[in-house]
């Protein structure tokens, strides 16, 4: 064990954590942010998406060794100033997802293609979503909360 | 025996000094959804007949209202909300449910069957009817008018044509709940799913619904999309403790020994738990009970060649003796007909095991205290079957123990969550302190329960004008209920069969005609069908229960094929001949709506002129009749012939459940089912080797991907305050296989009758029309 600092969500969290422990335990079970969400645990369902400098990461496959110096958005953290970001705004609008377990890989890869490509097509939309897994079939609600996402960013521009 | 630490149901609400009173229910009985040992009422469920069991109202006017049925992710606390507002004047923000809590709900059976609308809206819709009847009688007294001289408007009943702001002729529900007892005398009917209560007041004419009926914003997505939401994987209880397990090598592999010197090694390991074949290890963090499990050497005997290779999976279930047979439906003498010499179709269908595979593997956090309250948060189902089985499977009585239901991931039947709590339960027992597991992907994957594999032959004979006179149907398929879907034993727990505990609770469930497929009429039919023995009697990760529609889309993979294959013999287009032999006005309304959504090119199937490319393009469709409910599917598709693969560019589908609550909530659940039963079509089979299930990873079990996803969804309801609602969970996952195996008949010509009908299979279907 040893003491790791985290800049997570804007604030810096010390943790006594092994090294090589992945860092969606660390984020959930030290830190008690549950959005990051235990699916499959090799990197094939997305469910523990989180932002890693700006760039969509699995925590199950990042130790937190590899997470030392980096700045770690959550889905807890995407809202500002108390306001949803507009991405949520959108999902919730859309009235998208059934049981919800998987939205934070979701959301957060949305948040993610959004700020690279603000008006993604259709076929960038189902590449960049390829490897998430949402087991209800949510994908209707889902396409179309990123269209609407993409949508009023453009009024708002 | 009398709880301890625990405040009775009766004194609570004797110090609270009424029933429909003024207090604050918000240390009390919001709280128990995640936290309830700090503050327990009473253990097991509430009277029925008291409606303060169902439902009360606090000084601010929220309306609480309490339901042993939970929510699984289709928004149905939503439609209960609705339903609540709606009998009592009030605005749907104002209700708050709790679901699911053995200490504070009805036992209403839990989730199952489609039924929640159905049959659990019922006692709720009964309660807030009721409640709206003693407040108006408490008003007439208090305003001193006559009840037919009152309005209510937003949780404030006044006087008819008195001013707005004459407090003298006004009181609100508020007030008049402080005032004292208004509980009503109900009678209670039924039980489980089933149960209901009236009283002396009357719910509404649906024809004048203002809220129900409406689209309503589900109220879980803000705090789910927001990150606000806590899911039972969540809980987190003062000492608790992590745990994980260890299964054996294989079905029927017995615990020799094991070396625990690697997993003690781990910081923060705390115990190694051994009871028979079931193995546990428990860590003071998550992490560290992973590693440990991971670490400690465990020796099993060899596994059991239970299974046989999966190749041979049909040809086992057809030669295997049935474990039940039965007889469905005998009209006429349809085997007199079929070996009189007329031209037959005969066709066979193999539907594969399917995983529930949820997103989130089984979790649950489990307190056991033998001499005490035990509570165990759990997503499973069905909390209150849980709370009867934790009793036994800890020896205790049934009033020392808690179930709060706390929302999982989707559990499209019973997934294994159940087990998993089990887990705990039994960790938590060993180490007496609380213990948290989340099953690992494989666990769950692998070693969770099956939607059982099912094989239906077909057969029917043609008289010399064509027509379709008799029809014979034989299914054989693993019981829907080998694990019972009830989870109200000890043995029905995988964890407990590992301990030793049998599981004798299992029933034989078949694979129906007229039940799981539309009940077509012809002049001669003959329907048997009969359960295939399991292959392990106990702790197999082949054992089969429900999942999402149980025998429905298997078996309606199978008859809704065949229609289409009787339909293309005779030359009929595929709607025509489901109506000729299906007179039921919804069913004809759902086709139809569908088929004038889609532009359906009314024509016999295949198409005429399938262009010589790489891509053909067809359309198929396919019905389900489930209990009231009527579903028209239509499947636009493109086969690569070079390569088999089959893209679904279209779905339409109309739907007719009876009165609509939310159609917004609806219309989503009714995609999602699209789009989870194109993957089940398209993709989903649990593989196997002889001992074990191979699936195990979201790589092995593949499901529906964004590539998948059809350009165009398009649902159309049909909505019919005249009839009561019927179920909406299920049946739209029921047709899908067929209407998309009928389009690849539609667009090639070939058709493929083994699920999923993945590229290999569409392939040698094609290339089998070449060869002949």
């Amino acid at each position: 064990m040893s003491v790791a600092s985290l800049k997570v969500n804007g604030r810096v969290r010390s943790v006594d954590v092994d090294p090589a422990c992945p860092l969606l335990y660390v984020l959930r079970d030290n830190l008690e942010l549950n959005n990051p969400r235990f699916g499959c645990g090799v990197g094939q369902c997305g469910a523990c998406t989180v932002l890693v400098d700006n760039k969509v990461v699995r925590s199950c496959r990042l130790t937190v060794g590899e997470a030392i110096g980096k700045e770690i958005i959550t889905l807890e953290g995407l809202e500002s100033g108390g306001k949803p970001h507009p991405v949520q705004a959108a999902f919730i609008a859309e009235q998208t997802f059934q049981c919800g377990y998987c939205l934070n890989g979701w959301v957060m890869t949305a948040k993610a293609l959004l700020d690279i490509n603000p008006s993604p097509s259709d076929a960038e939309m189902r590449t960049a979503f390829e490897n998430l897994v949402c087991r209800c079939g949510s994908h209707v609600g889902i396409f179309a909360a990123v269209r609407r996402a993409s949508q009023s960013a453009k009024r708002s521009a | 025996m009398a709880p301890k630490n625990t405040v009775s149901r009766r004194e609570f609400v004797k110090d609270a000094g009424g029933l429909l009173i003024g207090f604050s229910l918000a240390d009390s009985a919001v709280l128990p959804r995640v936290l309830a040992a700090a503050s327990p009422e009473t253990v097991t469920a509430p009277p029925a007949n008291r409606l303060d069991s169902w439902l009360r109202i606090d000084k601010d006017g929220i309306v609480h209202v309490f339901t042993g049925k939970p929510e699984i992710g289709m928004g149905v606390g939503t439609a209960y909300a609705q339903i609540i507002a709606e009998e009592l004047d009030v605005a749907v923000d104002r209700v708050q449910l709790v679901m699911g809590d053995t200490g504070s709900t009805a036992n209403q059976g839990g989730v199952g069957g489609s039924t929640s609308i159905m049959l659990g809206a019922k006692p709720l819709r009964n309660a807030a009817a009721n409640a709206r009847y003693v407040l108006t009688q408490l008003a007439s007294k208090r305003l001193g008018v006559p009840v037919s001289e009152l309005e209510i408007a937003d949780g404030v009943i006044s006087v008819k044509g008195r001013a707005k702001d004459d407090a003298s002729a006004r009181v609100s529900y508020a007030d008049l709940a402080s005032a004292g007892d208004l509980n009503d005398a109900l009678k209670v009917s039924g039980e489980g799913f089933s149960l209901n209560i009236s009283g002396m007041g009357r719910p509404k004419d649906p024809f004048t619904y203002t809220i129900v009926g409406k689209p309503a914003p589900r109220t879980d997505l803000p705090p789910k999309i927001l990150g606000q939401f806590k899911y039972v994987t969540d809980v987190r209880v003062p000492g608790m403790l992590h745990g994980r397990v260890v299964r054996p090598s294989g079905v029927g592999a017995t615990f020799v020994s094991m070396d625990e010197t690697s997993a003690k090694a781990i910081p923060g390991f705390v115990k190694t738990v051994v009871k028979g074949n079931f193995v546990g290890v428990v860590a003071e963090r998550e992490w560290a009970a992973i590693q440990a499990a991971k670490a400690l050497k465990v020796t099993w005997t060899p596994p059991k060649q239970a299974f046989p290779e999966q190749k041979d999976l049909y040809k086992y279930m057809r030669s295997a003796t049935p474990k039940a047979s039965a007889t469905t439906r005998n009209f006429g003498d349809a085997a007199a007909v079929l070996s009189s010499g007329a031209k037959k179709v005969e066709a066979s269908y193999e539907f594969p095991f399917q995983s529930h595979a949820t997103m989130g593997p089984g979790c649950a956090v489990a307190d056991v205290h033998k001499d005490g309250i035990t509570t165990v948060w759990s997503g499973g189902q069905k909390p209150h079957d849980l709370q009867k089985g934790f009793a036994e499977l800890l020896r205790v009585p049934l009033d020392t123990v808690r179930v709060v239901w706390v929302e999982d991931a989707g559990s499209y039947g019973r997934p294994g969550f159940e087990d998993a709590a089990a887990d705990a339960v039994l960790l938590s027992e060993a180490v007496g302190k609380p213990v948290r597991v989340q099953w690992m992907r494989e666990d769950m994957t692998a070693w969770g329960t099956k939607g059982p594999a099912v094989i239906c032959d077909l057969a029917a004979a043609l008289d010399a004008q064509g027509e379709a006179t008799a029809v014979q149907f034989t299914s054989r398929a693993f019981s829907g209920g080998e694990t019972h879907f009830r989870p109200d034993a000890a043995g029905n727990y995988l964890g407990a069969q590992l301990t030793g505990i049998p599981n004798t609770t299992g029933v034989d469930e078949f694979a129906q005609w007229g039940a799981e497929a539309p009940p077509y009429a012809f002049q001669n039919v003959l329907a048997t069908s009969h359960v295939v023995p399991a292959f392990y009697d106990s702790a197999s990760p082949l054992r089969t229960t429900h999942l999402r529609d149980p025998e429905g889309p298997a078996t309606s993979f199978a008859v809704e094929s065949f229609m289409d294959e009787i339909a293309a013999a005779t030359g009929v287009d595929p709607i025509e001949f489901r109506l000729k032999h299906l007179d039921e006005d919804r069913a004809n309304a759902v086709l139809t709506a569908a088929a004038k959504k889609a532009g359906w090119d009314a024509r016999p199937s295949p198409k005429k002129s399938m262009g010589a490319g790489d891509i053909a393009t067809g359309r198929g469709v396919g019905l389900s009749t489930r209990n009231g409910t009527y579903v028209g599917t239509i499947a636009e598709v493109e086969v690569n012939r070079k390569t088999g693969a089959v893209r679904v560019t279209r779905f339409v589908c109309a739907h007719d459940c009876g009165l609509i609550i939310n159609p917004e909530a609806l219309r989503t659940t009714i995609e999602a089912n699209l789009i989870q039963s194109l993957g089940r079509s398209l993709k989903e089979e649990v593989t196997f080797d002889r001992s074990n299930v191979t699936s195990v990873d979201w790589k092995t079990y593949p499901v529906a991907r964004a590539s998948d996803v059809p350009d165009r969804v398009e649902v159309v309801l049909i909505d019919h305050p005249d009839l009561p609602s019927s179920g909406a969970g299920e049946p739209s996952s029921r047709a899908t296989a067929a209407a998309i195996a009928n389009a690849i008949f539609d667009a090639t010509g070939a058709r493929v009758r083994q699920a999923p009908l993945t590229p290999a299979r569409v392939k040698a279907a094609l290339d089998n029309i070449r060869s002949t």
